[in-house]
């Protein structure tokens, strides 16, 4: 095991998030503070409670995903992308680390990024609505979780594009309904049947679910509903990194 | 170092994903020690070659060892031993000089040293540059940066595909001294060139690529002597028979067209020789120029040449 490059790697991307960082952090704080202003306290205090639990305190979880899901895909998919945009790739692809290594690395790094994000808007959160976390340590596997899964698949999005338009158009066209439509802002409960079926094919709710339970104790699906299919999504976004590195695609003509 | 070969390739081809044939098979064994400098034309597969024994194109077929080891089953050992500066400049501009530097030596797993990156900004005048970020510094000094992120993981063998392009006489020069300094240190280097001069004033060995093919790969100096050919050529004022029995001992020919009559002397610009000898002979034989002037086979031309034959 590499693990002076995976640190060089990890180091290097942490470097440019630090660089970056203020801007990184304002844009979610900001957005989370309109969110509870609008949601949580304008149209929120017309709302009843779901669940016994008062929908400004509901929607946090909600809110901490939807930053962390796009944080997630677009921080890692920047890190990928743009050392094959400038050619700088070349030296990574010339050193001796495997495809587990060059992930690690950049993964990590952009995993790390949104785990500070989600704590930040969590903590802001706690400005606005009383909260209490019922299992701390669920909360935080679902964080760094949707924070790796999610950053993996930013990472295949990375090496997928082959321009700066599709580097964006997949957080807007894909991620951002997923997040809107995987119950950040309500029960999937609440819908009728049919849409409630469709919803289940989406993994966002399985996420958004669990980590609301790690809050309230109450979620959409099971706790290890949630569990299981977050553990599936990791696999399968590293089974398509491991083709990716196998074949070459995207890396090496 | 139990064998003296760096580098072994074998029936190396190359098809892009378009199907065009950049590598044709190509067989080469590169020695320990030695600069051994690739010439060839744009697009003839210098890139190609040098980007497939390093990892970054994948080859269709053949193989490639380093040091003894397979680049693709045991890339760890082969690609520690190789330090890459590609032909295009791609650094990263808001990282500093000493950052990125350290960053690639780290990435080939090797432990922090900072006095050996401080001795290779040193050598390469780029010390007082160390905490500036790249993006600041000029075109020659990006590519003396990604010379000493290649080096800074103190590999044993060092390709530079087109080391001087874009770069001035007076750094090319001093690029070559350096070069020259690194082989002193054990390194084998191999360097890609369009300059058949540059292949000439640093390598041990060339070998000449043409559309893929590996024309062929000589000694430089056997080389030189086979096409450094020279040529003065006098062009006369009058026109002449046939070339006078007095000047039969030198290498003469007698040139006629449109434009008159030329006496060329071609010479080994090796060995000794003295033109001013010649021309006393020329006037004691009548026989004044109007013109003089030297010329050089180019390395246009020796391709051409080269190709034709095969
Ligand atoms: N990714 C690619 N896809 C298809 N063809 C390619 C690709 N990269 C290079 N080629 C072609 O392969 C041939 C060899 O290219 P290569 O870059 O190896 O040449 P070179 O000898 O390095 O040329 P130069 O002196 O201009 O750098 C060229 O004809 C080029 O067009
Ligand atoms: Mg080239």
């Amino acid at each position: 095991m590499n693990i002076r490059g995976i640190r060089a790697i990890y180091v290097f991307e942490m470097r440019r998030t630090l660089r970056t960082l203020s801007q990184s952090i304002v844009s979610p704080v900001l957005s989370t503070v309109l969110y509870f202003i609008v949601f949580g306290s304008a149209i929120g205090s017309r709302i009843q409670a779901i669940n016994d639990i008062p929908y400004g305190a509901f929607i946090v979880p909600g809110l901490i995903m939807l930053t962390i899901l796009g944080q997630s895909v677009s921080n890692a998919s920047f890190g990928i992308y743009f050392p094959r945009f400038t050619g700088t790739i070349y030296e990574i692809l010339s050193a001796p680390l495997s495809f587990i290594e060059i992930v690690l690395g950049y993964v990590g790094a952009a995993a790390t990024k949104s785990v500070m994000l989600g704590v930040i808007v969590l903590l802001t959160a706690f400005f606005f609505v009383p909260m209490h976390i019922a299992h701390p340590f669920w909360m935080a596997f679902f964080l760094i979780m949707t924070s790796v899964t999610f950053s993996l698949l930013g990472f295949i999005i990375g090496i997928w594009a082959d321009g700066f338009e599709k580097l964006q158009l997949i957080p807007l066209l894909i991620i951002t309904p997923l997040t809107f439509l995987g119950g950040s802002f309500y029960s999937i409960n609440m819908l009728p049947h049919f849409w409630y079926q469709v919803s289940l094919v989406n993994p966002v709710v399985y996420l958004v679910s669990g980590f609301r339970w790690s809050f309230y104790e109450h979620g959409d699906v099971s706790l290890m509903t949630s569990v299981t299919m977050i553990v599936a999504f990791t696999i399968v976004c590293l089974i398509i990194i491991g083709w990716i590195f196998k074949t070459g695609y995207g890396l090496k003509k | 170092m139990e064998n003296n070969t760096a580098i072994k390739i074998t029936a190396l081809k190359k098809i892009y994903d378009n199907g065009f044939k950049a590598l044709n098979s190509i067989d080469l064994e590169i020695s320990r020690g030695e600069i051994f400098a690739l010439l060839g034309p744009n697009g003839a597969g210098k890139t190609t070659l040098i980007n497939a024994v390093c990892g970054i194109v994948r080859p269709s077929s053949g193989t490639v060892a380093i040091a003894g080891y397979d680049n693709i089953m045991q890339y760890r050992e082969a690609r520690s031993l190789v330090g890459l500066v590609p032909q295009e400049l791609a650094t990263d501009s808001f990282e500093t000089v000493w950052n990125t530097v350290t960053f690639s030596r780290g990435l080939f797993g090797k432990a922090h040293n900072p006095r050996h990156i401080e001795d290779i900004l040193k050598r390469l005048s780029l010390w007082d540059k160390k905490d500036e970020q790249i993006r600041f510094l000029s075109g020659g000094m990006k590519r003396r940066v990604m010379v000493a992120k290649a080096l800074s993981h103190e590999p044993e063998i060092l390709f530079l595909d087109e080391p001087t392009a874009g770069v001035d006489v007076e750094l090319r020069k001093s690029m070559w001294a350096q070069v020259r300094d690194l082989r002193e240190t054990g390194i084998t280097i191999i360097l890609t060139t369009h300059y058949i001069e540059e292949a000439q004033e640093m390598a041990d060995r060339v070998g000449i690529i043409n559309k893929g093919h590996l024309i062929l790969t000589e000694d430089k100096n056997d080389l030189m002597q086979k096409m450094g050919k020279r040529q003065m050529i006098f062009v006369l004022r009058e026109p002449l028979a046939a070339i006078p029995t007095g000047l039969g001992s030198y290498p003469l020919t007698l040139e006629k067209d449109e434009n008159g009559d030329r006496l060329i002397l071609t010479y080994d610009p090796e060995t000794e020789n003295d033109i001013s000898d010649v021309l006393d002979n020329l006037k004691s034989q009548g026989i004044r120029p109007k013109d003089i002037y030297s010329y050089q086979s180019s390395l246009e031309e020796i391709f051409i040449k080269l190709v034709e034959a095969k």
